[in-house]
């Protein structure tokens, strides 16, 4: 079986994450770039499988600027066996539109049983690349899934709703999404670094997925950034140390505020 | 005007959600509002008179024998047949799982744009859609909009305070069928929803939460109980989910839900940043902790430096003294 993980590099959550107010875009200089930890989950996703099932293919998939080899090459030494970047000039800014008929060129080219994301990246919270793509691709999807059952013909998990859980499968190829449910990834050892830079790292530009230039593979309505404004940051108030009435004084302040 | 469809969210027993009110005043703020409900066959119509009390001019009554067994493509192929009857603006849904899965794939196949998780929807001068965005916890304000052709919005539950005019709604019934070998199949759905008498996460106007300090799950009934004295909403840290002291659907933070509560109650969080992306737009927050660096108290209002369960049952008690 062929797995296609596909991992997005972003602003590390643990940085002061910055957006460019004039451009609307992240600010990828004011923190380090991360492989997603969503991204990781998923990769261990595959990588459990493949421990499990001989035979099992794992690629990893990043959509990015050059930066994202680095983000690749960790999910090398973790244990994927090979490496797609799609890196193209005309990408820069690219919604989700985009990203995903992108991503499903990758995807139809690879020759995929199922395809692993994350449910939602920590910058964009979009969590609907997943979808798309399989709309793409005219597959069946399962997204948010709190944890994955793969045999060789299907792909089953739970969800959550919003008044409770569900059950679904869906026929391979599919396209399934998983949220933080799914255990966190394993390190990568030294002989997983030591083999990651031996294993391929292909580089595709759109012209290589046989796309178009970028305006003209987007859909026909296209979603812009209008405008970016910055929320004045919060500031701290009283912090007062419990001397044993600290409870009596919170009640206090509540009501003094119609809080309560 | 043009219309503007919204997808009106259904318990699996057929009641209307309460996304439903803020859905329909942001169609009606963009143009005629048209509610799509997709139903099992037979019983569609039956809501026309509540959703139109809610500001529906029309009801799209979709019916469909798949609901239930195909996984989102009844919803899809609704839109689908509403906007090819009713020409619209744009198409509304929630920003719930079930709502990003149809917006994405729905936008796809009609070649529309995509704007996700609105916070807010107005029209511009030139009558295209404007959203606003909430991003970064809600450090930043970000209007986008779609141009060149149909929009798809999904919009954060909660978020939409105004109340659309009553209408009297004229309903249509249509039937819906799906290729379910493109799609997923149901297996099973446990609707484990206890009726609880706690207001919901999401649009609770008090949220208690707790974290990792609370210490164990049998700890964590003291946040449950200073919720009740307040009637508020119960929320938690990644790390009190991860210890299994509550359900992940009470998780706020970067991965869980983004509250904006009126009053936030942080008792033995540490306040890493991933959690106070999900609850720093509170109105006032008030956090205890025993340790006086926790950087909770960057963004607390009122902070005590304490133990939770010395501070909490005298809280506790003054409250209901209170009431009496
Ligand atoms: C990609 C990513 C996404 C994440 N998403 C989220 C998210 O959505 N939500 C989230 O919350 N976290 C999230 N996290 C995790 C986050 O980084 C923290 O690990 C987590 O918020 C810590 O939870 P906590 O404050 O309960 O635990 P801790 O950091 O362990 O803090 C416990 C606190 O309790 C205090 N304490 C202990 N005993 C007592 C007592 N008796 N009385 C008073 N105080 C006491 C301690 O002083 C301490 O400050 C995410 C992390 C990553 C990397
Ligand atoms: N640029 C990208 N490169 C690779 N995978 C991506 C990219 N963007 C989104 N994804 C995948 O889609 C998931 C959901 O992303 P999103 O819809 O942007 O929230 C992510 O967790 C990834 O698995």
């Amino acid at each position: 079986m062929k797995i296609v993980v596909l991992m997005k590099q972003v602003p590390d959550t643990w940085g002061e994450r910055t957006l460019d107010v004039t451009t609307g875009l992240s600010d990828r200089a004011a923190t380090d770039a991360v492989i997603d930890e969503i991204g990781e989950r998923a990769l261990e996703v595959a990588l459990t499988h493949r421990d499990a099932v001989k035979g099992t293919e794992v690629v990893v998939v990043s959509m990015g600027p050059a930066s994202v080899t680095a983000a690749l090459r960790k999910g090398l030494s973790m244990g994927a066996d090979s490496a797609i970047h799609v890196l193209d000039d005309g990408l820069v800014g690219a919604d989700a539109w985009l990203t995903s008929k992108v991503l499903a060129a990758v995807v139809a080219r690879s020759g995929a049983d199922v395809v692993v994301a994350g449910n939602e990246s920590t910058d964009g919270r979009g969590g609907v690349v997943p979808a798309m793509i399989a709309e793409h691709l005219g597959l069946p999807h399962l997204s948010f899934l709190n944890d994955v059952t793969l045999t060789p013909g299907e792909v089953s998990g739970s969800r959550s709703t919003d008044t409770g859980t569900l059950q679904a499968h869906a026929a391979l190829p599919a396209v399934i999404s998983i949220t933080e449910g799914l255990p966190e990834a394993r390190f990568p050892n030294f002989k997983g670094i030591m083999t990651a830079k031996k294993k391929p790292l292909e580089v595709l530009s759109l012209a290589d997925l046989g796309l178009a230039a970028a305006s003209t593979v987007a859909g026909n309505g296209r979603s812009v950034v209008v405008s970016t404004v910055q929320r004045p940051a919060r500031t701290a108030g009283t912090k007062t140390i419990d001397e044993g009435n600290a409870g009596v004084e919170l009640a206090e302040f509540l009501v003094a505020g119609r809080l309560i | 005007m043009t219309h503007v469809l919204a997808l009106i969210d259904l318990s699996p027993s057929g009641e209307i959600s309460n996304t439903a009110p803020g859905l329909l005043a942001a169609a009606a703020a963009l143009g005629t509002p048209v509610a799509v409900t997709v139903t099992a066959p037979g019983v569609g119509s039956v809501l026309g008179g509540q959703l139109g009390a809610l500001g529906a001019e029309i009801v799209f009554a979709a019916e469909s024998e798949q609901l239930g067994s195909v996984l989102i493509a009844p919803q899809i192929e609704a839109l689908a047949a509403a906007v090819a009857a009713y020409p619209s603006s744009a198409i509304l849904v929630s920003n719930t799982s079930d709502g990003r899965d149809i917006a994405g794939r729905l936008a796809v196949r009609l070649n529309a744009g995509l704007v996700i998780d609105a916070v807010a929807v107005r029209q511009a001068d030139d009558s295209s859609i404007l959203a606003t965005h909430s991003v970064f916890g809600g450090a930043y304000i970000v209007e986008s909009t779609v141009t060149g052709g149909l929009a798809v919005v999904t919009v954060r539950p909660g978020a939409i305070d105004d109340r659309a005019t009553p209408a009297t709604a004229t309903v249509a019934t249509a039937t819906i069928s799906v290729d379910a070998a493109r799609f997923a199949a149901i297996d099973s759905i446990a609707d484990t929803a206890v009726e609880s008498s706690r207001p919901e996460l999401r649009d609770a106007s008090i949220i208690v939460s707790g974290g990792r300090g609370l210490g164990s799950k049998e700890n964590f009934v003291l946040v449950e109980q200073l919720a009740d004295a307040l009637g508020a909403a119960v929320g938690a840290s990644r790390a009190a989910v991860d210890a299994g002291y509550i359900a992940q659907t009470a998780q706020v933070g970067q991965t869980g839900i983004t509250v904006s509560p009126n009053l936030y109650i942080a008792l033995g969080i540490s306040g890493a940043i991933q959690h106070r992306a999900g609850m720093q737009t509170a109105k006032t927050i008030v956090a205890i902790n025993k340790d006086a660096d926790a950087p909770i108290f960057d963004v607390a209002d009122f902070g005590i430096v304490g133990d939770v369960f010395k501070v909490v049952p005298q809280l506790i008690d003054a409250i209901n003294a209170r009431a009496k």
